[in-house]
């Protein structure tokens, strides 16, 4: 792998995240693989979140890995139900306690709402019940782990699988070059629904990702982050270069970071040198390395062309 | 005290749901549960019933909702037939192993296909072993009755399940019935606020839901399956109660004429009333008929079954399924019936017939014949099927 080139801002990044807060509600001891992206990804989302938290988490790989009877890694409220309803259960969570508090069952304060769900509990069979949460305007933050395909069952396709990448149900064979369908954008679905706050985040920007989740919660109403959360297992990546490929994913533009707060776009991590080819992020991964230079020229075209959508989303709303 | 008021049924359960206020409703629209469901949005629109009514884009989300909601330590309401519990099956079984007190009104209808809007029971018996409390409502005051005592049977410490009441679409949901509706002081007195056992609270912090490896599922299934079979005392007491405050008996297992009878048939929901016309008509040529209703689904009534139909003058059952087991024993009521009764040394015969499937009615005739079955089975000593398992279908045209 080539040495990364850091832009300098990087490097205050890391230097102000000693500031976080010391506190942890997603805690020591779970059980996931080295490396896991959404796992680093999700200490910080709950240092974020605080202590006020009630968590709702998808069937998927932090529910498996951070709760088999009688252990538990939450030390905030907790409940998992199933697989596609967990924003459904976040919505009944809201409901009760504007409820109880209306008719003074319980005390009034601030509960965060927070669901954890992976790409595929997402993008796919939870799409429907993220919809239902959205449009009926729940104070809910709905978080997506986005580690690109089912890790938990064995590492199959979902729709937010990366266009070109060998899963065990779109895997690379003699006459496929993999997953042939471009990857769902479900930040862009969550946003249609004009609700209050979008974001996407990278637990390789962890202030980024920290102040995100914060802002979800300050603001009144549905929030929708998606995480871009590297799976050393999943991709065969090496586990020690997890929070280096997530940088890499931002670097190239394949996974840009940007809010959309109430219509108006802004992306929070930009290059203004310009972003490195895709390449640079591709080649160090199994699910890619069969790639032709032909389909890594046909990603580049799209990385550069939704970029160039975005900065101008970006500049048409925030004038 | 009660007021003995024209209403339409499902306007009387909303109005038991009001009466228990409810904090959340969560439900989906499905015919022939819709009337339910409206009345409790105009409620919560109006003020008169201090709840969140959520309006779910399914039934999977409504009872997700419900699971959710209860677990935060709200009292919660829904309603749902046919196709929707279809769909949330899934959730119906995490509702009881959560054990999350959700109630649920049942307007029972056929399952597709052929797609119809019409009563039978494959809802319900497709979800027999979900671990719900399960009771049948015959007609339009037993199902805001039992709705009323849901709440206690379902939130009682003891007890922590959900509660399903059954009521027959349309015969029963869409018809006015003269039905007495209690004060609501009565009820706030008879149904206290909800007292959550365990609920997601960031001050004591719980985990929910976590994972049952196998070191641990088999008993936590015992545990589920001791629950709701600790539940009948406490289903009896307030039937107890419930016949002391208000003078109205409810029993696991009901009759009709059925002290002195031979043949009995045994069934559920509405048709109770109108097969105790035939036994009346019977009875007028000397019959000795009666019925058995079989009103508490899950927990399965062993004993009481038991009591009512061996060692006593009965000879002869006629179950009457409103749904069929497909390849197996004709129905799923008539298994569990013989089932029960299989160790029984004086036991009666049981013979199974199929009727009233997806809203076709039962005439007084087709009762009358159902008897008659029961008369060839005593006769003959067999079943007057070709083979004991033929699925023998009555109202069937061929």
């Amino acid at each position: 792998m080539s040495v990364v080139q850091r832009p300098k801002e990087a490097y205050l990044n890391v230097f102000a995240y000693r500031m976080a807060p010391k506190e942890e509600f997603f805690t020591r001891g779970h059980r996931a693989c080295q490396g896991c992206g959404p796992a680093l990804g999700l200490r910080h989302i709950m240092k974020a979140a605080g202590r006020d938290t009630i968590v709702v988490n998808a069937t998927g790989c932090m529910e498996i890995i951070s709760s088999p009877f009688p252990y538990t890694s939450w030390a905030v409220p907790w409940i998992h139900v199933a697989f596609e309803n967990a924003a459904a259960v976040a919505s009944g969570i809201d409901a009760a306690i504007k409820a109880l508090q209306r008719k003074g069952r319980i005390p009034k304060k601030k509960t965060n709402i927070l669901v954890i769900a992976g790409d595929g509990g997402t993008a796919d069979i939870g799409l429907q019940a993220l919809s239902g949460m959205l449009a009926r305007g729940h104070n809910v933050t709905y978080l997506c782990y986005d580690n690109e395909a089912y890790m938990n069952t064995g590492v199959q396709g979902s729709s937010a699988t990366p266009f070109g990448a060998s899963t065990t149900t779109t895997p690379a064979g003699r006459v496929s070059f993999g997953a042939g369908y471009w990857k769902k954008n479900v930040a862009a679905i969550a946003a249609a629904h004009d609700i209050p706050y979008v974001a996407t985040a990278c637990p390789s920007y962890p202030l980024d990702l920290i102040r995100k989740v914060r802002r979800s919660f300050e603001l009144e109403g549905p929030a929708y982050i998606h995480l871009f959360a590297v799976c050393p297992t999943g991709w065969g990546t090496p586990p020690e270069l997890t929070v280096r490929m997530g940088r890499l994913a931002v670097e190239t533009g394949i996974f840009p970071l940007y809010e959309v707060e109430n219509g108006r776009y802004k992306l929070t991590v930009d290059f203004p040198q310009g972003l490195r080819p895709v390449e640079d992020y591709l080649k160090n991964q199994r699910r890619f390395r069969h790639l032709t230079p032909e389909i890594i020229q046909q990603i580049q075209e799209r990385i550069t062309a939704e970029y160039e959508r975005l900065k101008m989303m970006e500049k048409v709303t925030q004038e | 005290m009660a007021k003995r008021t024209g209403i339409e049924v499902s306007i009387a359960i909303a109005e038991a749901a009001r009466q228990a206020n409810v904090d959340v409703v969560s439900a989906y629209p499905i015919t022939p549960q819709t009337h339910i469901v409206e009345h409790l949005a105009q409620l919560v629109a109006d003020g008169d019933l201090d709840a969140e009514y959520i309006t779910v884009e399914s039934e999977h989300t409504a009872m997700s909702a419900c699971v959710g909601a209860s677990a935060a330590g709200a009292r919660v309401f829904t309603s749902t037939s046919s196709q929707g519990l279809a769909l949330m099956n899934e959730i119906v079984y995490l509702a009881s192993s959560l054990r999350t007190p959700v109630i649920m009104a049942l307007a029972n209808r056929a399952l597709s296909g052929p797609i119809s809007i019409w009563n039978d029971h494959s809802d319900v018996m497709n979800e027999r072993d979900t671990g719900w409390i399960c009771i049948f409502a015959n007609n339009g005051q037993e199902a805001y009755d039992l709705t009323l005592m849901a709440f206690r049977i379902g939130e009682d410490r003891r007890v922590m399940l959900p509660v399903m009441v059954n009521f027959d679409g349309f015969i029963l949901t869409h018809v006015i019935e003269p039905i007495h509706i209690f004060e609501d002081q009565e009820i706030a007195d008879f149904i206290p606020p909800y007292e959550p056992l365990c609920v997601l609270d960031t001050d004591n912090p719980i985990t929910v839901g976590p994972v049952g490896v196998p070191d641990v599922y088999t008993e936590a299934k015992k545990q589920q399956e001791m629950a709701i079979r600790e539940s009948r005392p406490v289903i009896e007491e307030v039937f107890e109660e419930f016949a002391r405050r208000y003078g109205r008996r409810y029993r696991p297992v009901e009759t009709y004429r059925a002290d002195d009878a031979e043949i009995v048939l045994l069934a559920q929901g509405s048709v109770i009333e109108a097969a105790e016309v035939a036994v009346d008509h019977l009875r007028d040529q000397g019959k000795k008929v009666g019925t058995v209703e079989l009103r508490l689904w899950r927990p399965f009534p062993f004993d009481d079954l038991r009591e009512v139909l061996c060692s006593t003058s009965i000879k002869q059952v006629v179950v009457l399924d409103r749904c069929i087991s497909f390849g197996g024993p004709p129905g799923p009521v008539l298994s569990e019936v013989r089932s029960a009764l299989y160790l029984e040394k004086d036991k009666p015969m049981v013979v199974g017939v199929v009727a009233g499937l997806g809203g076709r009615d039962i005439s007084l005739e087709e009762y009358v014949e159902m008897f008659e079955i029961g008369e060839e089975c005593l006769r003959t000593g067999k079943d007057p099927g070709e083979e004991p398992e033929l699925v023998k279908i009555v109202g069937l045209r061929e």
